[in-house]
């Protein structure tokens, strides 16, 4: 085999990321490639990106796979007929098995922090303290994790938001406040941010600290090996210790395999695929899991909708998409009782908005005229705390692909129905001429006590009320306990010697907040945990 | 493994329908290069005609009034429908190609849909019915695929900067770089 830097699929990012830094498109291949390093991560998103930085730093020569293409700021055009194919699983169309819920996922290098909307939270206390006491995980406490977020936060310039917030978020605060529920001010990862909103196409001016502009250019810098178009399929084992991954190279669109194999030895080897990627891969690979703990307790934050038309222009396609939240029914819903809620805004772009509003023909050319006057809120349902949530399950379709089962019980739908009542409530609060929940043709109610009676007898149900997710949390969870966990405190799989799982498929439970900051954390607290015990050295990345 | 979409079909009309199905789409071939529509076409030899019939009467009251410029607008979300479907997994490919055969297919394409007629002759009213029977339907299945169809097309069309005018967005903002 060639030296990879010789190799005509060789693509150097040019200014982009760093100059001749070693970055392989897959897609381009014309022949099998194998390499070794120290560590091979799968993914590059919130996880593998921080994980890659921190290897890197120690001086391992680091591997990152990478199912998405590379895309950069010059790349990113805000349109949505273009990136939500481009830089989504699934052209942002991924869903569950039963098709109840659409779940937004990245696909590029970067993965999620390439195209969230930018809010970082730190793991609520209350989550912590629930894994600590009810699920006995230790070292997980707020205080052991402060170091970790306030490291990550000065890293990826995570800072308060001193802009005004959009139109369509400062309703959620207007008509918060206006029935007496407190909201506060999302933090967000940028520098120099101009306030544009396109921040789920990829940000056009690097102003967004993703991983695509942090920690994976720093672990390029360091020479780290970025393969991107390679889909992860089967860790090979020897024994209780993984000895290669084997990757299918995908074609340009990545829909297709090519006949191109890539195959990755290293004596480490980390799965930050995402909740739904890393049980996937787990799974395909056979590997033990004597206690069948793999991809279950899938958690997604299931989240419902709440349309409005207000009587002033509210622009809600511009300007940062996520300013401002309420954690009002998190925090007065104790953890273990009914299902707490946050409160958010989402951008309100035209094919986000069209996809999103019910039914077709004239009752949806009639919203969608009005799009500068919608108003939308989303209530996040902190699933994984009840025994009535015991989340969703990863398992492999014929093809080998992970799909997520998550059945929605009516512990969860029971809180929808508040999230809805509560929403619609802010809403009028705020000024709305009319409010729409996202549910069954989508009817339009211009009065709160209107809107409140039809919510109390909504028959809620599968693919009749739409529910979304932005993040998939779970099924390989942490702690001591192999019957219950799927990796030890150090983000080790039980199991195997060298396998390390650094990513939200983590968390034993959802969060009740936007996930980044969390898996940033953990990701940078178990890889610095892993950096200190391996030699480095041993390999520099080199064909074999 | 027994889909769910298998199972339908199982159900409604024995497996001979979709064994049918899966041999009509094979047997009928791939139709001479359909250019912008090869995607949807490579599911199913209908499935442009039967997405260019289902365009209008979702997208009621959204396309332009000028017929010039809304035979253009229908044009290019079926096209646009199509290169979305180009860059679904194979699966959802898969699960789609059976969608339009079995909407494709006069048995199923009547008992199911409740369109009478070949979809190129069908009136509006008539695919207007068969969207609501589907969205308001009580059989999961049928309401998924209502999804898939209004994803789809309605993507398709506001996606386009054609559709941003008549909704009022301005489109992104101009960057000086």
């Amino acid at each position: 085999m060639n030296d990879p830097m010789d190799a005509p699929a060789l693509r150097h990012a040019a200014n982009d990321l760093v100059r001749g830094a070693r970055v392989i498109d897959a897609s381009t291949l014309d022949r099998d490639l194998t390499l070794e390093a120290d560590v091979v991560i799968v993914g590059s998103g919130a996880g593998g990106g921080i994980a890659a930085e921190t290897l890197s730093e120690a001086g391992l020569s680091v591997i990152m796979v990478e199912e998405g293409p590379l895309r950069t700021a010059r790349e990113f055009r805000m349109s949505e007929a273009e990136a939500y194919p481009d830089l989504y699983q699934d052209s942002a169309a991924r869903t569950t098995k039963d098709k109840a819920i659409n779940i937004l996922q990245g696909r590029c290098v970067g993965g999620g922090t390439t195209v969230n909307w930018t809010s970082s939270f730190r793991t609520p206390p209350a989550t912590l303290a629930y894994w600590a006491q009810a699920l006995h995980l230790d070292g997980f406490a707020a205080e052991d994790l402060a170091p970790w977020f306030a490291r990550m936060e000065t890293r990826l310039s995570i800072g308060p938001w001193n802009m005004a917030p959009n139109a369509n978020n400062e309703a959620l605060a207007r008509g918060a406040a206006a029935i007496g529920i407190r909201t506060g001010t999302i933090r967000r990862n940028v520098t120099g941010c101009v306030n544009l909103g396109y921040c789920g196409m990829g940000c056009p001016l690097d102003a967004k600290q993703s991983m695509l502009v942090t920690t994976i250019p720093a672990a390029l810098g360091r020479g780290a090996t970025l393969i991107t178009r390679a889909q992860a399929q089967t860790l090979v084992r020897d024994g209780d210790r993984v000895r290669a991954l084997t990757c299918a190279a995908m074609d340009a669109k990545g829909v297709r395999p090519t006949t191109r194999r890539i195959t990755l030895r290293a004596e480490t080897f980390i799965s930050a695929a995402g909740g739904i990627g890393t049980p996937g891969l787990l799974l395909r690979s056979h590997v033990p899991d004597p206690y069948a703990v793999v991809g279950k307790r899938t958690f997604l934050h299931p989240t419902v909708v709440s349309a409005a038309l207000m009587p002033d222009e509210v622009g809600g396609y511009y300007g940062a998409p996520q300013t401002i939240y309420s954690d009002h029914f998190v925090e007065t819903m104790p953890v273990g009782g009914p299902i707490g809620f946050k409160l958010e805004a989402p951008p309100l772009h035209p094919v986000l908005a069209a996809i999103t509003l019910p039914n077709h023909g004239a009752p949806h050319a009639h919203w969608m005229r009005r799009l500068p006057n919608l108003q939308v809120l989303i209530a996040l349902l902190r699933d994984g705390f009840h025994p009535a949530s015991p989340g969703g399950t990863v398992t492999l379709s014929s093809d080998g692909t992970p799909v997520l089962d998550y059945p929605l019980t009516s512990y969860v739908w029971e809180g929808a129905r508040r999230a809805f009542r509560t929403m619609a409530e802010i809403q009028f609060a705020a000024g709305a001429a009319q409010v729409m929940p996202i549910h069954g043709d989508g009817t339009g109610y211009r009065e709160w006590s209107a809107a409140r009676a039809a919510i109390d007898e909504f028959t809620l149900a599968p693919l009749v009320t739409p529910v979304v997710s932005a993040h998939v949390m779970g099924g390989c969870p942490l702690g001591a306990d192999p019957h219950r966990a799927a990796v030890d405190t150090a983000g080790r799989y039980h199991h195997l010697a060298n396998l390390y799982v650094f990513d939200a498929s983590l968390f034993p439970t959802s969060l009740g907040a936007n996930p980044q900051l969390s898996i940033f954390a953990i990701a940078a607290r178990l890889s610095s945990g892993l950096a200190a015990t391996l030699v480095p050295g041993e390999r520099t990345v080199h064909a074999s | 493994m027994t889909t769910r979409r298998t199972f339908l079909v199982v159900g409604l009309a024995g497996g001979a329908t979709l064994v049918a199905a899966d041999w009509l789409r094979r047997t009928r071939g791939r139709s001479p290069a359909l250019g912008a529509n090869a995607a949807l076409a490579t599911l199913d030899p209908a499935a442009p005609a039967i997405v260019a019939a289902i365009v209008p009467v979702m997208l009621d009251g959204a396309l332009p009034a000028d017929p010039a410029d809304r035979r253009a607008a229908v044009t290019e979300t079926v096209a646009n429908v199509a290169r979305a479907v180009s860059g679904l997994a194979p699966n959802a490919q898969k699960e789609l190609g059976e969608l339009f055969s079995l909407l494709s297919l006069p048995p199923t394409r009547v008992a199911l849909a409740g369109v009478m007629t070949p979809w190129a002759d069908a009136s509006p009213e008539a695919i207007a019915a068969f969207l609501e029977r589907w969205r308001t339907s009580g059989w999961m299945l049928l309401r998924s695929a209502y999804d898939a169809l209004h994803q789809l097309v309605l993507a398709a069309w506001y996606g386009n900067p054609r559709a941003w005018p008549s909704i009022g967005y301005p489109g992104p903002p101009v960057l000086a770089r």
